[in-house]
């Protein structure tokens, strides 16, 4: 069989099993984790360009993830918002904040966002504490309503699974026609050289800016949804632990590549939930914090081994040689265009 | 009253602003040298601590625990930087800035697998009650503090000035190549940097353990602010790392006794935006001049 009617046969047959599974599944538990899935993968996108792209790393991805749940929470029970309008400000408000924060410091050559974004995960992660009435405190806030998009009120699982579907498709379609594009090329030419980039007149500290701000938009859409999926919302999940496992996530599933992101956030979900019912089996007095360990085990081995992440592992020959074609025909046609 | 009680914060700030000095000296000592923002010099500080602890308890005398643990310490430093920095020592900066992040969580899992939730002491390292000045009280240990900085900035001078190896290490922080093609071998200096941050961080962390206690999540706070201090000094600059680390000590004890307690971790990160978003070279660069 032809690679190309394969590939059309794998997709077609990925779709009918996408659409069919919640019927099949007789779980709430497994359709709740693919759920979540889906929104932590929107994140780990944004991360993986930010990333793989641009070559910068942000330790505050959850921060921006909070910042997205909690403006929901926020607006639709303390300012009766309507639920699109709230959604919208989730999408918006961190894009916001990260292009304040990412302005200064992305046109310095130390990789000075990384400690940055580390500074406002953990700032953020305070106020969500320390907010008083506006955030709820420690105990954070509840009663946050339905979604409701025309008609359509998404109050079970099976229609918040389509609804993530949808959504990580977009973002799949949306990354790789930037991977495509000429901001996509401009983008991995200064992770390859930043000299060789801003030689060739690409402004590296404005693209940088632009993935950066993309990264939280989709982490604040995946805020959004999350706050609407859960219905309530506390500090906990939006702390530096939570950043940090974005970072693995993105980093095992292989920077720059559309799957990626999805992968090792199958992978990550998936180690969590073993990890919940292993740990306690061989540490009984232990509380969660002793899987830090595989997390930060998993981070490093990744890092010094595979640095490219899993999915690049398994079709390594032809896609690379292609790749590195597809990268000369690049040059060419960024140079012929200047 | 109010001048005293001004005077206390002072002597308080100091303090622990003497404990962020080290730290930020040591994570600049391995800045210049490698490269690296070492996100785990944080936790050095919490092992040295901890280990100092078990040996004290188990019937060690305090100037053999605090030795015992500074070389243990130095040994981990060691080897971290043989297993996981020197293997990808020719990554991109993201990468190593991940690994070190990843070591820190690993080594703080470690540590809560070793000696549990629960805080740990040492006594005071010498004997008595405050001492008045000014009608402002010093708790003893903030002179050893102090004292510990003192040695520690003249034996870092003296080393750089009067050795060979200081030498070659500012050599390498004028311009890595030009070193490495004059025979300094920079695989030794990377190795000798994390060799002197873990003993610097262990140091850092049996002298303020009597003041504070030992836990085992205390590391991270603690590299944190000393990253806050290195940044607020220009990153790559030892004089600009220790008044930053001063300076951002005092800044917290006058904002959590003036403001508002529950703000004092806050603050070393507020100040790490406003450094960042307004003066990313370092604040010290207009007192001191031109970057060592």
């Amino acid at each position: 069989m032809p690679r190309e009617s394969l590939k059309y046969l794998l997709i077609a047959a990925a779709s009918i099993g996408f659409v069919i599974l919640p019927f099949v599944l007789e779980s709430n538990y497994l359709l709740s984790i693919l759920i979540i899935i889906g929104i932590y993968t929107l994140v780990v996108e944004g991360l993986g360009v930010l990333m793989g792209y641009a070559g910068q790393v942000s330790f505050g991805q959850a921060a921006f993830f909070g910042i997205g749940a909690y403006a929901v929470a926020i607006l639709t029970t303390r300012y009766s918002w309507g639920t699109i309008p709230a959604f919208l400000a989730a999408i918006v408000l961190p894009a916001l904040v990260a292009a304040v924060i990412g302005r200064p410091t992305l046109k310095l050559k130390e990789h000075y966002l990384a400690l940055a974004t580390l500074a406002i995960g953990i700032l953020v992660h305070i106020f969500f504490n320390e907010g008083g009435e506006l955030t709820g405190g420690p105990s954070g806030l509840t009663g946050i309503p339905y979604l409701k998009i025309g008609g359509l009120v998404f109050d079970q699982d099976y229609k918040f699974y389509y609804l993530i579907g949808v959504f990580v498709l977009l973002v799949f379609l949306g990354v790789r026609n930037l991977d495509r594009s000429r901001i996509g090329r401009s983008l991995r030419a200064i992770r390859d050289s930043e000299v060789a980039a801003e030689a060739n007149g690409i402004n590296s500290a404005a693209l940088k800016l632009k993935a950066f701000v993309f990264s939280a938009f989709l982490a604040g859409l995946g805020g959004g949804i999350y706050a609407y999926y859960i219905t309530f919302i506390s500090p906990a999940p939006f702390n530096f632990n939570m950043s940090i496992q974005f970072v693995i996530m993105a980093v095992i599933g292989g920077l720059g590549t559309i799957w990626g992101p999805l992968l090792g956030v199958s992978l990550m979900v998936a180690l969590g939930e073993v990890l919940r019912w292993l740990v306690p089996l061989f540490i009984p007095n232990a509380g969660g914090e002793y899987q830090i360990i595989f997390y930060g085990l998993i981070l490093v081995l990744t890092m010094i081994f595979k640095p490219e992440g899993l999915s690049t592992g398994w079709r390594k020959k032809t896609v690379s040689d292609s790749e590195e074609q597809e990268q000369k025909k690049e040059n060419l046609t960024v140079s012929i265009r200047r | 009253m109010h001048v005293n009680l001004y005077l206390q914060f002072l002597i308080s700030g100091l303090t622990l602003g003497s404990i962020y000095a080290l730290i930020a000296l040591a994570i600049v000592t391995i800045y210049n040298i490698t490269g690296i923002l070492n996100m785990a010099q944080g936790e050095f500080v919490a092992l040295g601590a901890l280990t100092a602890c078990t040996f004290y308890s188990a019937g060690f005398s305090l100037p053999a625990s605090f030795l015992i643990s500074v070389v243990i310490i130095a040994i981990v430093g060691a080897l971290i930087e043989r297993l996981a920095i020197n293997p990808v020592r020719n990554a991109s900066s993201i990468t190593l800035i991940i690994i070190t992040i990843g070591l820190s969580i690993i080594i703080r899992g470690l540590a809560l697998l070793i000696w549990g939730t629960n805080p740990y002491s040492l006594p005071a390292f010498t004997q008595g009650g405050p001492l008045q000045v000014f009608g402002a009280a010093i708790n003893p240990q903030s002179i050893w503090v102090f004292g510990l900085l003192i040695v520690t900035v003249t034996g870092l001078f003296v080393f750089m000035e009067k050795t060979y190896w200081g030498k070659a290490v500012r050599a390498c922080v004028i311009n890595r190549m030009a070193a490495k093609l004059m025979g300094i071998n920079p695989d030794i200096l990377s190795l000798m940097a994390f060799v002197i941050s873990g003993a610097l961080g262990a140091a850092a962390g049996v002298f303020i353990t009597p003041i504070t206690l030992a836990t085992y999540d205390m590391g991270f706070a603690l590299g944190l602010k000393g990253f806050v201090a290195a940044i607020i000094g220009g990153i790559n600059n030892v004089g600009g790392a220790i008044i930053g680390g001063l300076l951002l000590g005092v800044l917290e004890v006058f904002g959590a006794g003036l403001i508002s307690s529950g703000l004092k971790d806050a603050i070393a990160l507020i100040v790490l935006i406003i450094v960042l978003l307004f003066r990313p070279q370092g604040i010290i660069g207009v007192v001191i001049g031109r970057k060592v």
